[in-house]
């Protein structure tokens, strides 16, 4: 029971993050039908750019108290990490709208080496480690196997995505911009006729994406302490997976396909084998694929003409 | 036979255009004129050209030659949201209602053109021309009949206020009686509000009733153009377009 416990509490908090990336990937799936492999890679840039923040915070400035630094981090990683994607956007995936289906695909499997490489030389290929600036953590049950825990980021995880998410959810559902984001996913040439500007709502959904993953960025950083180039692919692809399972297109789906995904590989690791919890994993997605092509949330292709 | 607009000024003029999808030539050479207050039809058979022509005044697909003047100014080459800003509105081929959106937020979609400006007389107004939309008002777009997707993409054009609203084909699809209730608000629209139409029909006789003038598209070129009377009047006309009778 103890182990169910802090087992629940890891998947959520890594369920969290995975649903917080996955998001980038159905809103852009919806807007211009892509899969915008690069994310997972946006995802550990914003990382890095919080690591650097944070550096710059603590060593150059002198800031020594650490929710202050990590805000301040998250911000500035939230801002950067979304002017690299709508970089991303406008260089390697605009001028290719319009072009066969596989063209933005190819480049944005050319944007994900790009990012990685680039990291990789601008910033090393080994580890980057910071101390766990929240160390201390809550016992909840006492006298088991093992004391079952929840440390103070597995907490500010839950919180910052519960609040994002909502405050997202409102965002899509009742301002301008959200609505015309839909009319755009729904039928792009109808929204320009009724004055949407097309170019420019694909571009704040990338900026929106980006700032999400950017929290998770930050958020994992928080949660692990480490950050490596080559992190971006693994979280990114469960998200990816996340998003499939949860109906790609659909923002409940992603959140739900996110928290399914970690849950499942943080129990597969405790009650079955850590080595094998990535073929857990991605056993989802292809079990999802064969079965359940359009996810659990996901809306079948029918519509009335 | 050619009758020129009256003697106000055109508030549309389209001047040969030419539009092609990849290389086959779509529209060659068309001349179109609409001035303010004018009811204007476009009639023709299908696959003549003029749904191609509602969308190239609007940018999409863009015309390779030729003018399209909209209030004095030279729009051809603006982007499509940008001409829509000018005060155009379309109820485009297919109605392309939001699926997925309640009719509210279709309506919604359509005052945001002019930033909900007058949102709540508006909608009080479009209510009271299709009570049923006001039925439907949370159900999906996608849910609609095709004659009540209709009334939504009308309702959603004027949403806007627009200065020109164009039509193409609003009466497809639907029962004549129901034909003649959307024919009658355009009317309505157009002698108390003053707003110029720009009307594409295969209900022929329906339209070049209601119009003041009219023009005849046959391949993607203009045939003939006159006022609704004197092109119902014509034996070409009769034969091609009204054959049967309405």
């Amino acid at each position: 029971m103890d182990l169910f416990l802090q087992e629940l509490i890891n998947g959520v908090t890594l369920g969290a993050i995975y649903g917080l990336i996955a998001i980038g990937y159905t809103m852009v799936y919806g807007i211009i039908g892509m899969v915008n492999f690069a994310h997972g890679d946006v995802f550990m840039l914003s990382a890095f750019i919080a690591l650097l923040f944070l550096l710059l915070l603590t060593q150059k400035l002198g800031v020594t108290f650490m929710p202050l630094v990590f805000v301040l981090a998250a911000l500035g990683s939230m801002l950067m990490t979304s002017v690299w994607n709508w970089a991303i956007e406008r260089i390697a995936y605009r001028p290719l709208r319009g072009s066969f289906r596989l063209a933005p695909l190819i480049s944005a499997i050319g944007m994900s080496i790009f990012l990685s490489n680039f990291v990789q030389v601008a910033q090393g290929p080994r580890n980057k480690p910071i101390s766990n600036p929240f160390g201390r953590s809550i016992t909840l049950t006492h006298g088991g196997q093992f004391n079952v825990t929840m440390s103070y980021s597995d907490v500010i995880i839950v919180v910052v995505t519960i609040a994002l998410l909502a405050g997202f959810w409102f965002m899509v559902r009742h301002t301008s911009l959200g609505r015309s984001q839909r009319a755009c996913e729904q039928d792009m040439k109808m929204a320009a006729l009724l004055g949407v500007d097309v170019n420019r709502t694909v571009s704040l959904t990338f900026i929106i994406g980006a700032a999400l993953a950017a929290v998770a960025g930050s958020l994992y950083l928080m949660k692990y302490g480490v950050i490596n180039f080559a992190d971006g692919f693994l979280p990114g692809t469960k998200a990816f997976t996340a998003a499939v399972l949860g109906g790609i297109g659909s923002l409940p789906g992603a959140v739900l396909g996110g928290l399914l995904i970690g849950l499942i590989e943080t129990f597969w690791s405790a009650y079955f084998s850590t080595d094998y919890k990535d073929i857990a994993a991605f056993s989802i997605l292809a079990i999802t694929l064969v079965f359940l092509p359009s996810g659990l949330l996901g809306r079948p292709e029918v519509e009335k003409v | 036979m050619s009758v020129e607009a009256n003697a106000k000024p055109a508030l549309l003029e389209i001047k040969g255009i030419k539009t092609y999808y990849g290389n086959i030539i779509a529209l060659k050479g068309v001349d179109l004129s609409v001035a303010e207050g004018e009811i204007v039809t476009l009639i023709g058979a299908n696959g003549a050209g003029k749904s191609t022509l509602m969308m190239t005044i609007f940018g999409s697909p863009r015309a390779r030659e030729g003018q399209i003047i909209y209030n004095g100014r030279n729009i051809t080459k603006l982007a499509t949201h940008e001409i829509a800003r000018l005060g155009i509105a379309q109820s485009p081929e297919g109605r392309r209602i939001f699926p997925r959106m309640s009719v509210y937020e279709n309506l919604q979609m359509g005052a945001s053109l002019n930033n909900f400006a007058h949102f709540t007389e508006d909608l009080e107004r479009v209510y009271t021309l299709f009570p049923r939309l006001k039925d439907r008002a949370t159900q999906r777009g996608g849910t609609l009949s095709g004659g009540e997707q209709q009334m939504l993409a009308i309702a959603r054009a004027i949403m806007s206020r627009p200065r020109l609203l164009m039509l193409d084909e609003p009466s497809l699809g639907l029962a004549p009686l129901i034909a003649l209730q959307i024919f009658d608000v355009i009317r309505d629209l157009n002698k108390r509000e003053g707003l110029t139409v720009l009307l594409v029909e295969q209900n022929a006789f329906g339209a070049l009733k209601l119009a003041d003038r009219g023009y005849v598209m046959v391949n993607g070129l203009i045939t003939m153009s006159g006022t609704g009377k004197e092109l119902l009047a014509r034996p070409e006309v009769q034969a091609a377009y009204l054959e049967g009778g309405h």
